[in-house]
This record gives C-alpha cells, sequence and structure tokens, in this order.
C-alpha cells in the first residue's frame, strides 16, 4: 500500500487527517482511543503497518505523548491525536517537547468542556489551552482546519513545521471537522513539500543545542554515536542542566524567539471582502464557515462585511489584525467558546471587539453572527 | 579525573585516569549526590556492564525520570534523556519502537518508576517492550528532602510520615514478575559485582527486564530510621542480606527493620516474545513484512 492515496476521495475528516500524516512521511503514532478523535487513531494502527510504520495504544495520553517524543528523538516522524482531556493530560510533556525541541505533531479534535464534557460534541475551548496549557512560556504553533481538506493538508503543513521548527504543533480541529465527510483530493507524492528536521553537519564539537543563525539547533538523533544528553531541566547549548538565571534567561528566550521572529512564514490566514471592510469579521475552524455564510448575506444587505479566517491561531498573525484595524471600524469575533480568541484580537485592535459565543454542543449559526453584525450597523 | 585506588600490592595511589572515565561525563563530575548514597555504585555497575557487553556504546541509550537516580542519565556518556517525572518508560517505549537496534535501559527511583509511573511500568511490562528497567530503592523521595513513597516500609519514619508509615510498601520483584517481565532480580549496592553481572544479563537480555537496587539513603532514610550513617547502612545491608533466587513473593518483601532479612537474587530469568516479536510475526503473517 502507498503512503499518499493519491485521488479523489469522499473523506471523514478524522481520516483525511490520518492520511495527511503519511501524506507527510508520519512512521509512528502513539495514541489513547477518545472521541471525537478516535478515527484517527484507527485509520493509523490499519495504515502504519501498510507503510512501515508503527501504530501503538499507549496506556493514556500521558504516556502516548511520551512514547511520541520518544521515536522522534530516534528519528521517527511522530504524532498523536486526542481531544480535551487528553490534551489536558499530554500539557506536561508539551512542555518537555518544547524545552527538548522535539519534533512533533498532536492533533485535538475539540469537543465540548470543561472536564469530560460533551464528548460527542463540538467545542472550541482549547485554543487558549494550546497556547497557555503547559506550565512556563512558550510560543505555540497550532493550525485550525476548517475543512476536511484542510484535515489533510494543515496535517501536512504541521509535520513541516514541527520538523524546521523543532517543536510539537497543534493542528487545532473540532468534532464538526473531524467528524464530517467531503471531498479531499490528494495530490500526487511529489505534489507535497516536505520537510525534514536538520540534522548535524559534523561530529566534532558538535553542540546539541547551539543555534544556527535561524536560532535552531540541528538535531542529533539517539543511536548516532552524538552522545547526546536531554533534558527538561534548564540547560546550556552542551544539553546539560544548569539551574541559574542567566542560563535561564538564554534558553526561555531563544525558544520564544525561534518562533516569533519566524512568524511571518508560519501566520496563514484567508481573507475575503476585507479591503474596504468596515466590519471585520475574524473566525476559525468550524465558526468560520457560518462566519463567511454570514458575511455573503450581509454583503448583499449592503454591509461592508469581510471575513478574515484564521489558518495559524499561534503564533496570533498580529500584524494583519493591526493592518485592519487601521481601516475597519469593528471586529467580530465569532467562535464555540466564551470568547477566547476574542480576547486576542482585542489586543491589537484597540478594543474595538464584538464576541460572538457559543458554549458548545453545536454549530454556531450564520444567524447568530449576522444578527451581530448588524447590532453593529445600527 | 584523577583517583585514588589500591595498586596490586595492596598500597593506595592516585592515578590520572579513573578505568571509567571514558563512559562518565567528565565535564559534568562531581556529582551531587550526597555522601553515603549508593548512587555512584549504581551508576559504576551501570557503566562496567555497558562497557563488557557486547553492544557498541553508541547503542546504548540511557533514559531517566526525576529525582536523584534520574540524575544519572546525565553523567554516562551515552545518548541519555531526562524525560519528565514518572516517564521515561513510555518516552523509552517510543525510541524502541522508532530503533530497535538501540539498547534501551530507563535507570530511575522507586518514586519515579512506581508512583507517579506506577501505570507506565504496567504496561511497557505487559507488552513485553524490549527495554531494562533498573529501579535503585531508597526507600523514600530523597530529592525533595525524605518523603514517604510507594516503597517506604510500614512503620518507617519519613518527612510526611512523622509518626510511622501507614501504607503497605510495594513488593517490586513481585510486581514485575507478575505482570511478566522476563528477568528480574534485586541486589543492594553492596553486591557490586552481583549487580554488574545482573546488568550485563539484562542488557543482552531480549525483553522487558526488571533490577531493584537497595541503596543507601542516609539523609533521607537511614538517619530517621536509625539504620545509621552511609557506611552503617552498607554494614547493615551485610549482615541481613541473604542470597535466594528462588524465594517465594512473601520472602521478597522489605520490612528494613529488625531482624528481617534482605531477600536478594535473580528471581526470574525466562522467555517471552517482545512486543516487537510479535508485530513483526503478524504483520509477517499478513504479508505486510516480506
Amino acid at each position: 500500500m502507498k503512503a499518499v492515496l493519491t485521488g479523489r476521495h469522499f473523506m471523514l475528516g478524522d481520516i483525511a487527517c490520518a492520511e495527511g500524516a503519511l501524506a507527510a512521511g508520519c512512521d509512528f503514532f502513539g495514541g489513547y482511543p477518545i472521541t471525537p478523535a478516535t478515527e484517527t487513531a484507527e485509520r493509523m494502527a490499519l495504515r502504519l503497518p501498510q507503510v512501515g510504520g508503527h501504530y501503538i495504544q499507549m496506556e493514556d495520553e500521558i504516556a502516548s505523548l511520551a512514547a511520541v517524543l520518544g521515536a522522534s528523538c530516534a528519528g521517527a516522524k511522530s504524532m498523536t491525536a486526542t481531544s480535551g482531556p487528553g490534551f489536558s493530560l499530554m500539557q506536561e510533556n508539551i512542555g518537555l517537547g518544547i524545552v527538548t525541541e522535539t519534533p512533533c505533531v498532536i492533533v485535538n479534535v475539540q469537543r465540548g468542556g470543561p472536564s469530560t464534557g460533551l464528548p460527542t460534541l463540538a467545542g472550541q475551548a482549547d485554543m487558549m489551552q494550546a497556547q497557555w496549557g503547559s506550565h512556563g512560556d512558550y510560543e505555540a504553533i497550532a493550525y485550525v482546519p476548517n475543512s476536511c481538506q484542510e484535515m489533510f493538508d494543515l496535517t501536512i503543513k504541521a509535520f513541516n513545521a514541527a520538523e524546521r521548527y523543532r517543536q510539537p504543533v497543534f493542528v487545532m480541529a473540532d468534532e464538526i471537522i473531524g467528524h464530517m465527510t467531503e471531498r479531499v483530493v490528494i495530490p500526487g507524492p511529489k505534489k507535497i513539500k516536505l520537510v525534514s528536521r536538520k540534522r548535524p553537519k559534523r561530529k566534532k564539537n558538535y553542540l546539541p543545542f547551539k543555534p544556527d543563525k535561524d536560532l535552531i539547533p540541528p538535531m542529533a538523533l539517539a543511536g548516532e554515536g552524538y552522545a547526546i544528553h536531554v533534558t527538561g531541566l534548564t540547560h546550556d547549548s552542551r544539553g546539560y542542566p544548569v539551574i541559574d538565571e542567566e542560563t535561564q534567561h538564554e534558553m526561555v528566550t531563544r525558544l520564544i524567539e525561534k518562533i516569533r521572529r519566524h512568524a511571518p512564514e508560519i501566520w496563514e490566514f484567508e481573507e475575503v471582502m476585507t479591503e474596504d471592510a468596515d466590519i471585520v469579521v475574524v473566525s476559525y475552524g468550524a465558526a468560520s464557515r457560518s462566519a463567511g455564510r454570514a458575511v455573503n448575506i450581509a454583503r448583499k444587505d449592503g454591509i461592508k462585511a469581510g471575513l478574515m479566517r484564521l489558518i495559524t491561531v499561534w503564533p496570533f498573525p498580529e500584524k494583519r489584525i493591526k493592518e485592519l484595524a487601521e481601516s475597519a471600524k469593528v471586529f467580530v469575533v465569532p467562535e464555540i467558546n466564551m470568547g477566547q480568541i476574542s480576547r486576542e484580537v482585542e489586543r491589537f485592535a484597540s478594543g474595538r471587539v464584538l464576541s460572538v459565543t457559543h458554549a458548545g454542543g453545536g454549530m454556531l449559526s450564520p444567524e447568530a453572527v449576522l444578527q451581530k453584525i448588524k447590532e453593529v450597523t445600527k | 579525573m584523577s583517583a585514588k585506588g589500591a595498586n596490586d600490592k595492596g598500597r593506595i595511589e592516585t592515578v590520572e585516569e579513573h578505568p571509567l572515565d571514558h563512559i562518565l561525563r567528565q565535564d559534568r563530575l562531581p556529582h551531587i549526590w550526597c555522601p553515603g548514597c549508593g548512587l555512584g555504585s549504581a551508576m559504576t555497575c551501570y557503566a562496567q556492564a555497558i562497557e563488557r557487553v557486547d553492544i557498541p556504546l553508541k547503542k546504548q541509550v540511557l533514559l531517566s525520570g526525576i529525582g536523584c537516580t534520574g540524575r544519572i542519565a546525565g553523567y554516562v556518556k551515552v545518548d541519555s534523556y531526562h524525560t519528565t517525572h514518572g516517564r521515561a518508560i513510555p518516552f523509552a517505549t517510543g525510541l524502541k519502537i522508532a530503533n530497535p537496534e538501540l539498547c534501551v535501559t530507563v535507570f530511575s527511583g522507586d518514586g519515579d518508576l512506581f508512583a507517579i509511573g506506577g501505570n507506565h511500568f504496567l504496561h511497557a511490562a505487559r507488552r513485553n517492550i524490549d527495554i531494562n528497567v533498573i529501579c535503585v530503592n531508597n526507600f523514600n523521595y530523597g530529592m525533595t528532602g525524605g518523603q514517604q513513597g510507594p516503597t517506604t516500609p510500614v512503620e518507617a519514619r519519613t518527612t510526611t510520615t512523622r509518626y510511622g508509615n501507614f501504607e503497605h510498601p510495594l513488593n517490586l520483584p513481585h510486581l514485575a514478575a507478575a505482570l511478566g517481565a522476563v528477568y528480574v532480580s534485586r541486589w543492594t549496592t553492596l553486591h557490586c559485582r552481583h549487580l554488574e553481572k545482573s546488568m550485563e544479563k539484562a542488557l543482552q537480555k531480549r525483553g522487558f527486564t526488571f533490577i531493584e537496587i537497595i541503596c543507601p539513603c542516609p539523609v533521607g532514610f537511614g538517619r530517621p530510621n536509625k539504620l545509621g550513617e552511609g557506611l552503617e547502612e552498607l554494614r547493615y545491608y551485610r549482615e541481613k542480606s541473604v542470597i535466594k533466587n528462588d524465594a517465594s513473593w512473601d520472602e521478597m518483601v522489605l520490612h528494613m527493620r529488625g531482624e528481617e532479612p534482605i531477600v536478594v537474587g535473580d528471581f526470574v530469568d525466562t522467555e517471552r516474545p517482545t512486543y516487537l516479536d510479535l508485530e513483526e510475526q503478524m504483520l509477517r503473517a499478513k504479508g505486510l513484512i516480506k
């Protein structure tokens, strides 16, 4: 069986995610079944052995991410897929992945929370957790698909970003997109651009955490003879623990700058009719589909509305929000949570932001967005 | 690093190089462990074992969780991963499956492996992942200053059991054997030769192996429990240890007080297909591996 199933498919979002991972060269999946992400694990359990990879079902999500990091350190392109409760359990090892600069992909097919919440129904309330969930300072990279096609495409991009920047990267899907079936076009393998982690060029004087000019250090794998030491403690360029203020400053600053400096090349968003928009609707994932419809209806009614759909939520595309804020009168932010990313928009839009909230459990309706747009124009 | 040792005439002399210098990270020594702690001996046994077995050093990978024992990974000059608290075993599982050529050893403490990490031990042993788990058991949480842990004996005093420990401890070799570990042994840090031989065996053994090392912790356990300082604790081991390879599960319980013996030995040595063996066998049968 081939890793890349080139052709046109009618495919479930969760399965498209698994196929995207395989197309990206994923050869290790460590996971734990959880609704609504189980189909991704099931697909990987079926498909990985067909392409020479390994699927292992771990005892919980803590172990899943630990195994994923271990596999990555041995050279695998590794991933896991989960939902809210599992994502919460993964937070500690997300920090380990950040600080040890270990590439991997974590898919969160979001459901309603907090706690066990709504296992089978949608939510988008883990968006802030993706950036702030693990303790300490770091900069997350998170892609947010709004179609089955993007479940495929963005999973590939997530792997590429993980390899390029050497850190865990999130695909923050939601139950609606994960459990929806749509057309998915899978291109030929040669048309898929893949990135592999930077590797040390020579053994002599190699320091495992000494960055190049782009702030990213080349990565040696276990078993190559480098005798590297990798620790979750604050460490210097040798990888040795150093418990002091200076080393902490140097390490944390670099890890954050590594992403901030490259943010312009990571940012992805799509804009519809924003050029002359008085009202800019900022949305992402499932909610953005309703937002798009609301904007179209508003335009027909003569309201100058536009849509900025976030494809990467983290790092947050603040520059573009600031630019839009120069001409837009107000921002409307619909999302299936109680107003998480609207706060982020607020930071860069001088406070002119109206939130359209939804506690989870269903789709945020175009009418709700339209109503807010109309309120603003009154 | 210079070291003192007895020459063949029995005289003490200082040598410029220690025979294990090339296996230890010289630039990280001296280590952080307390005087009288047994971790240095445990680490030396491991260093000697990886040197003696017929597996290239570059294929040896050492992992640990958090705690005093967790620091061993930082001192041995092989690829080493100091992971999160309790999670070295699942990390090692991913590493081993992604590259089966690696000889993967998890070296960690009783609290790390059996309290916070207990579930992972259970499942890695059940799956028969081909890794070695070496547990240094000092009956307490040493790094945080001597608190009660999952192996603290009943009645023992720690900083969180001021009136004696009300909990029953785990019997680690019993647990490992019950879960299907293919090799199980226990030694104290006084049994250097036995311990090193056990490590050699474990490193070469296919499947999930487990070694428990009973280790003095003068500060966290010896002193509050009146076992004395480091040397006195070792003397206690010498007096109380009994080698009994066919010990029953009940005999393996550690009381660490009175006249109760410390039963040590090679308790289990058996064969069982590993996770990767079964994976390969079944995928081959389905024509997925040619």
